[in-house]
């Protein structure tokens, strides 16, 4: 489950937590709360191979698209399915039932190189 | 984030601000992109009624006893100068292509109000003025002392007429003088919407009073980008992405605006002579047919060639992807095309503008 304490940030606003070897990857409550009104969500493929910082999810708003980023390289294994017929379910629960996708970890040492919350937070204030 | 030091502001800034507006910088000017959410401000015009801060927009003022066959020059259009009536129409270059869209209003015989879009105020307003010499006509830019209140949806006119009594008679595309809050001003039956509704233009100083009473009764505030969806949906141009000064309005799907049977025209020869070598293009509609956002920019190919181009593109919560864009004039409405979004090509179906027909 997401919590802030083990979850590891992007500057670009993915949030990622350790489920054994695979990363869970969605976006802050922050994030969300910019692009508002989600209306679709672009989902990899899953079988892809993805390296780190690697664009690979479109989040479209009525008015932007958003691309995610992977936080850590390795093979998407899971993608959220409820979210084709219902994208703004990464609006109303950014952080649980609005997760993206799973990235089965090739090194994980790219995990622990992530922001950590008070780091993540300091980058959206400034 | 924006910088918003330099932007102009409009007398309704703060009272958009207080009504949780979240604003940008939009061609030059501060104004709210949304409060609610984009989505919940669209269903607010099209099923009970919203109001926009349209207060960038133009006021320009001719007058004299020449003003009517001035306009009639100026326009491509037949310009009604019946009391009352307005006429919307495009400003031409002399090579026939689109400065602006505007729409005019009789006043009175001699004096009409034209209103434009806000980033071609100056434009067009030099552009009359280099013209109106010749008509003894003058021409008055009074943009910085109105402000503009749009108030659109099906319930926008009942509701203004407790405070109005009487705008639900205006007809359509006319205007009307009013008085409130001690001060001068117009209202005009129109919109940029594609729902019935009214435009009032007052002085800067009254237009928060306005506001307030409006909020009071249960009109939404709504922001440029519910603004761009139900103008897309109602397939209105947009001046500066949809049509330019390299576009006729035959191209930019608005044939219907130019009435060559007319004396003379700015631009009038030089369409006769477009108009007769045909166009390679022109501004058609565009349904995606799966899931995804069509943006300005994106190519479009037909039969695997490139054929066209996005210039406006959006998520309707009516129609889902939609967009409009110059497309090759051999490809026919109707055909099957695809549009490039973030790298893939996906199906979509040409159509002719609007994508929503209704009351208006």
């Amino acid at each position: 489950m997401y919590n802030e304490e083990n979850c590891r940030f992007l500057k670009t606003h993915e949030w990622a937590y350790k489920e054994g070897d695979t990363a869970v990857v969605g976006i802050s409550n922050h994030a969300q709360e910019e692009i508002s009104d989600i209306v679709f969500v672009d989902l990899p493929k899953v079988g892809r191979t993805v390296k780190v910082g690697e664009n690979c999810c479109v989040i479209e708003s009525v008015k932007s698209a958003s691309e995610i980023y992977a936080p850590v390289s390795g093979e998407i294994v899971a993608v959220n399915d409820a979210l084709t017929g219902d994208p703004a379910l990464v609006n109303r629960e950014p952080h649980a039932g609005g997760w993206l996708f799973k990235i089965k970890m090739t090194n994980p040492a790219e995990f622990d190189a992530l922001l950590d919350l008070a780091a993540y937070q300091a980058t959206i204030q400034k | 984030m924006h910088t918003t030091c330099n932007l102009k502001t409009t007398a309704l800034c703060e009272a958009c601000r207080k009504a949780g507006g979240k604003m940008v910088d939009f061609h030059g000017w501060l104004l709210p992109v949304q409060f609610d959410g984009i989505l919940a401000e669209h269903k607010a015009v099209r099923e009970s009624a919203g109001m926009f801060d349209v207060s960038h927009m133009g006021q320009i003022f001719v007058e004299g006893l020449n003003a009517w066959p001035f306009l009639q020059q100026i326009s491509c259009n037949n310009i009604k100068n019946g009391p009352a009536e307005g006429t919307y129409f495009h400003i031409l270059t002399d090579e026939g292509t689109i400065i602006d869209d505007a729409i005019a209003f009789c006043l009175s015989p001699e004096k009409f109000l034209v209103v434009v879009n806000a980033a071609c105020v100056d434009e067009d307003f030099a552009w009359l003025k280099k013209h109106a010499s010749a008509f003894h006509v003058t021409v008055r830019n009074e943009s910085a002392a109105w402000s503009m209140l749009a108030v659109q949806g099906p319930k926008a006119v009942q509701t203004l007429d407790q405070i109005l009594p009487g705008v639900k008679d205006l007809p359509r595309f006319h205007i009307s003088p009013l008085t409130m809050f001690g001060a001068d001003g117009y209202v005009t039956r129109t919109g940029y919407t594609g729902e019935d509704g009214v435009e009032i233009m007052l002085p800067n100083a009254q237009i928060t009073d306005l506001w307030n009473v409006l909020l009071q009764l249960g009109i939404k505030p709504c922001g440029l980008g519910a603004r761009d969806v139900l103008r897309l949906e109602a397939g209105y141009l947009l001046n500066g992405e949809d049509a330019n000064q390299t576009r006729t309005p035959y191209e930019a799907n608005c044939g219907w605006v130019v009435k060559l049977s007319k004396e003379n025209f700015i631009g009038k020869a030089a369409l006769e002579t477009k108009k007769q070598a045909g166009f390679e293009n022109r501004l058609v509609g565009f349904v995606l047919k799966s899931p995804g956002v069509p943006r300005a920019g994106c190519k479009i190919f037909a039969n695997g060639q490139e054929a066209g181009y996005v210039t406006s593109g959006t998520f309707s919560p009516l129609f889902k992807g939609i967009a409009v864009g110059y497309l090759n004039s051999k490809v026919p409405v109707g055909a099957e095309v695809e549009i490039e979004i973030h790298g893939r090509r996906l199906p979509a179906e040409v159509v002719k503008p609007p994508f929503y027909k209704n009351r208006v």
